[in-house]
């Protein structure tokens, strides 16, 4: 048995699970159209590799993995793909995504599936390239690219997160219960990839049969399932490796860098189920519950699923309800709209009804009391930094550790005076990224411009010494002449000088338009790199992003072929 | 159907300020009918006269600065200070001190700092130096406990209150006052020698504090703050009393006990020093600011010219608090000592 340490704060909110757990997972009907975003995961979004009329299957990759911090995405049923186009997503902003949208024609036909239940012999890329053409990534959290996160050789420790701290939610308490065995495969091939020597499966003691089924199925393994106290935020990364090895991740750093990993109960399974079955990660696990979803319950969705669909099929009251929310209801976000589709990081859909929640409380002044202080899992003051966002004091917030915030928002769950600390946060976050992406435009404009102006002197100062060299000459050559008048050809002398001037204005003339243009497309790119950034980050449209995109990578190419181009000079001047 | 956009969290704990603040009030329940045990129905006229006048003040200072009346008046933050001033004032005061002293605390020290939650200094506690300062006599007029003269009455303490000078009462030095005057008595002798001294402090001085204790504790209990400032404050006031206890010599500063329940000790440990506005912000720094203000009330009381020093300790801390909050930041996750295994 594993030492059992603490993290710092914590919560106990009403837990709500039972509403949804008791149930069996049901399998969610097919839907006429779905919705499939190519960014279900952090990172480059997947580029489509399917037209629009194309019949596909179910399993069928309709978007390819773009570089290594992505996933792909597959057909979750058969159909014909009606458009590629941006599309409402789920986003706590209302923000529309390139989308894939698949009218389904009932047949549900599968792609025959690839099994590689002899995945051990495998080499190591193979296997992360399996896990991220088969769509994978962190289904717990924020989507992060699971084989990405898993290519690290420097891992002891492997934590399987089944805590699912959040009130409401229990998708993992089903899968656990139910795939107990879907899980142990998936574990034994994270240990396997990983080279991990220890594992570790932590589940909160609120969810007794989860735990009976898990060790029941991991039995054989030497693993050690660690039952951790129920408190809110434990299934945090950073908080769950505190609770379980004591040690905290370095600030600014990952886990990896005190050689552990964490991977989410589902992800593993999904990775069982994409590796062993071969089957890409098409569905998954969501809990339905709230006060205006009549079958509360655990349902296997098709990713893809407009949520109203899913919602109406769950007998849902519209009347009752004000709002619905994606995620739990501490970290999840209110929905723009119910027109948007279950994604790979929808854990939970929850509709409370008009009493359910927390109404909007009035705000009243920050009376200091320090709650929040105590409950935050982060150790931060939040009260601070609560006052430092609303001064806009950007120092101190960043002497007060605003980037260590996870968000989680217990602070604001105790918060006396019901301050809507999080939003302050969030927005303070975005103001100094914001600023920072500004800054660093300011600084590649100004190094620009010193470039121009050493570039400016240069020049002169070359000029300079040609026409002192030049005078030099011509004074030799006066000399000269008036002595070996008679010796030399005159115009053989003059052929041969305007042969030497062209030789020189060309040396020193080529030499410089090189290293000129060079410059230039450096300075381009770099703005061109920072525009897309900022694009990205104040989410303009997908046309301007591909645009900005385009012109990066044109750039880059330019770049390349000059640099060549210039080598090449420097070479056979040699 | 319009969907509502609200950020998270959706959850919320149940305790809202009001209730924090009410539960304060409720804690000084015990501690007020002990003072009017003692003291009189003078207890009373005080905290209504501080009440009416901290409501009228409040609604007064956000009607200028233009902020909802009933939303503010709401969080009864104005009553608990009025009511913590009228505990610190002599019973039987009359209207005109209570109102300069609210005034001062509510205007003064809170809206002109912009209001709760701003205000650097403890508002209770800068009307009652304001009133100090300005009218000594007044403020240490402090009437007989009731065992050993009669208190005013109703009709009395509202004449009193009215400023007429047609009720008798007898007052008499605090033991705060006796002991602070001694001059070459054994503490043994003076408290043979004035009826004014009880058991362990003053008779009823150490029932209310008693009393003041318990709902503080109950406070604690209810999680409304941490025990780090009044232990701090208690502890420290303890030992230095210990230390230069002397024995009972007639140099004595008298005993740990006698100065947890003297005064206004517990009233300010429990009720005070745990103001969270003008107070430290993380835990150790409001060990460190209790325990200072333990320093300065010993300090004070002893070798100061004022018999108790509660306000004066209080306000000289809130000064330093930006100091202790600067050195005493906890240390974020990720920044800890690695050795945080235990
Ligand atoms: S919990 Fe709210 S009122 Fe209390 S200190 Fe924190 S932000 Fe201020
Ligand atoms: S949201 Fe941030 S500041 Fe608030 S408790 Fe969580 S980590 Fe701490």
């Amino acid at each position: 048995m594993t030492a059992i340490y603490s993290f710092h704060g914590g919560i106990h909110p009403e837990e709500h699970k039972t509403e949804s757990s008791s149930s069996p997972i049901q399998t969610a009907p097919l839907p006429r159209f779905l919705i499939l975003p190519v960014s279900q995961h952090i990172g480059a979004p997947a580029k489509p590799v399917v037209c629009v009329g194309q019949r596909v299957l179910k399993g069928e990759r309709i978007a390819h993995a773009d570089g290594p911090l992505s996933t792909a995405v597959h057909a979750s049923s058969s159909g014909y793909v009606t458009a590629i186009e941006p599309h409402l997503i789920a986003h706590p902003s209302g923000l529309s995504d390139t989308c894939i949208i698949i009218e389904t024609d009932g047949h549900d036909e599968a792609l025959p599936a690839s099994s590689h239940p002899n995945w051990r012999s495998y080499e190591l890329g193979e296997l992360l390239e399996l896990i991220r053409d088969q769509g994978i990534a962190g289904l717990g959290g924020a989507g992060f690219p699971s084989a990405y996160k898993l290519n690290n050789d420097n891992i002891q420790t492997l934590i399987i997160n089944g805590a699912e701290c959040e009130p409401y939610i229990t998708a993992d308490d089903r899968l656990m219960r139910e795939r107990s065995e879907l899980l142990e495969q998936g574990i034994a091939i994270l240990q396997h990839i990983t080279g991990a020597s220890e594992v570790l499966i932590a589940i909160e003691d609120n969810k007794p049969e989860a735990i009976e089924a898990v060790r029941a199925a991991c039995e054989h393994q030497d693993w050690t399932v660690v039952t951790i106290p129920t408190k809110y935020p434990s299934g945090g990364e950073k908080q769950l490796i505190e609770l379980l090895t004591g040690q905290q991740v370095p600030g600014g750093g990952i886990p990896a860098d005190l050689g552990i990993v964490c991977q989410n109960v589902a992800t593993a399974a999904a990775i069982a189920q994409a590796v062993i079955e071969g089957q890409p990660l098409i569905s998954r696990i969501t809990t339905l519950t709230g006060g205006c979803v009549a079958n509360k319950g655990n349902y296997e969705v098709r990713l893809g699923t407009p949520i109203e669909y899913l919602l109406k099929h769950s007998g849902y009251s519209l009347e009752q309800s004000q709002k619905v929310i994606m995620g739990g209801p501490l970290m999840g976000f209110t929905l723009p709209s119910l027109d948007v589709p279950v994604v790979k990081t929808t854990s939970c859909i929850l509709a409370p009804s008009k009493t359910e929640l927390a109404s909007e409380a009035c705000t009243q002044a920050c009376i200091r009391c320090g709650h929040c202080a105590e409950v935050c899992p982060a150790s931060l003051l939040p009260q601070q930094l609560y006052w430092y966002a609303k001064s806009q004091n950007h120092e101190q917030l960043k002497a007060h550790n605003l980037a260590d915030c996870i968000e989680c928002g217990a602070c604001a769950y105790v918060c006396p005076s019901a301050l809507p600390l999080v939003q302050f946060y969030r927005a303070a976050k975005a103001e100094i990224k914001e600023k920072s992406i500004e800054q660093r435009q300011a600084e590649i404009a100004k190094n620009r411009f010193e470039a121009r102006q050493a570039r400016l002197e240069r020049d002169a100062t070359e000029r300079e010494a040609t026409r002192a060299a030049r005078k030099a000459e011509a004074k030799t050559k006066a000399k000269q002449d008036s002595r070996y008048a008679d010796e030399t050809d005159p115009v053989q002398a003059a052929i041969e000088r305007a042969k030497a001037k062209k030789a020189r204005l060309q040396q020193s003339g080529e030499a410089n338009s090189v290293s000129n243009t060079l410059e230039e497309l450096k300075a381009k790119l770099e703005r061109a790199k920072f525009g897309l950034e900022h694009a990205h980050a104040s989410g303009k449209e997908e046309k301007v992003l591909t645009a900005l995109a385009a012109s990066v990578g044109r750039l880059e190419s330019l770049l390349a072929s000059e640099q060549a181009k210039q080598a090449q000079a420097q070479e056979s001047s040699e | 159907m319009m969907l509502q956009q609200v950020s998270a969290p959706h959850l919320r704990a149940g305790q809202s300020t009001e209730e924090i603040m009410l539960r304060v009030l409720l804690a000084l329940v015990p501690g007020i009918i002990a003072m009017a045990h003692f003291f009189g129905a003078g207890v009373f006229t005080n905290i209504i006269g501080a009440c009416i006048a901290a409501v009228l003040c409040e609604s007064l200072c956000l009607r200028l600065r233009d902020r909802p009346l009933l939303l503010y008046l709401k969080d009864y933050s104005a009553v608990v200070t009025a009511v913590l001033l009228a505990l610190a004032l002599p019973p039987y005061s009359p209207w005109w001190l209570i109102t300069i002293g609210t005034v001062a605390a509510i205007a003064l020290a809170k809206h002109v700092f912009g209001g709760l939650g701003s205000n650097p200094f403890n508002p209770a506690m800068v009307g009652y130096v304001v009133l100090l300062i300005s009218f000594p006599v007044q403020m240490t007029q402090w009437t007989a406990p009731s065992s050993l003269a009669a208190n005013p009455g109703v009709w009395d303490s509202v004449l009193a209150m009215i400023g007429s000078e047609a009720y008798d009462a007898v007052t008499m030095a605090t033991p705060l006052d006796l002991l602070k005057q001694n001059d070459g008595f054994m503490v043994s002798a003076l408290w043979q020698q004035y009826p004014q001294f009880g058991r362990f402090s003053g008779v009823g001085w150490e029932w209310i504090n008693l009393a003041f204790l318990a709902g503080g504790v109950w406070l604690l209990q209810q999680k409304i703050f941490t025990w780090h400032a009044p232990v701090g404050m208690l502890a420290v006031l303890g030992l230095m009393s210990a230390l230069f206890y002397d024995g009972g010599s007639s140099s004595s500063g008298g005993s740990p006990l006698f100065h947890w329940l003297s005064g206004a000790t517990m009233l300010g440990a429990f009720f005070i020093v745990t103001d969270p506005v003008s107070g430290a912000t993380s835990n150790l720094g409001r060990l460190i600011f209790g325990a200072l203000v333990g320093l300065l009330v010993y300090c004070i009381r002893v070798w100061g010219s004022y018999p108790d020093a509660v306000a004066f300790a209080v306000l000289l801390m809130n000064f330093a608090a930006p100091f202790i909050d600067y050195y005493t930041q906890p240390k974020p996750y990720g920044y800890q000592a690695r050795d945080a295994d235990k």
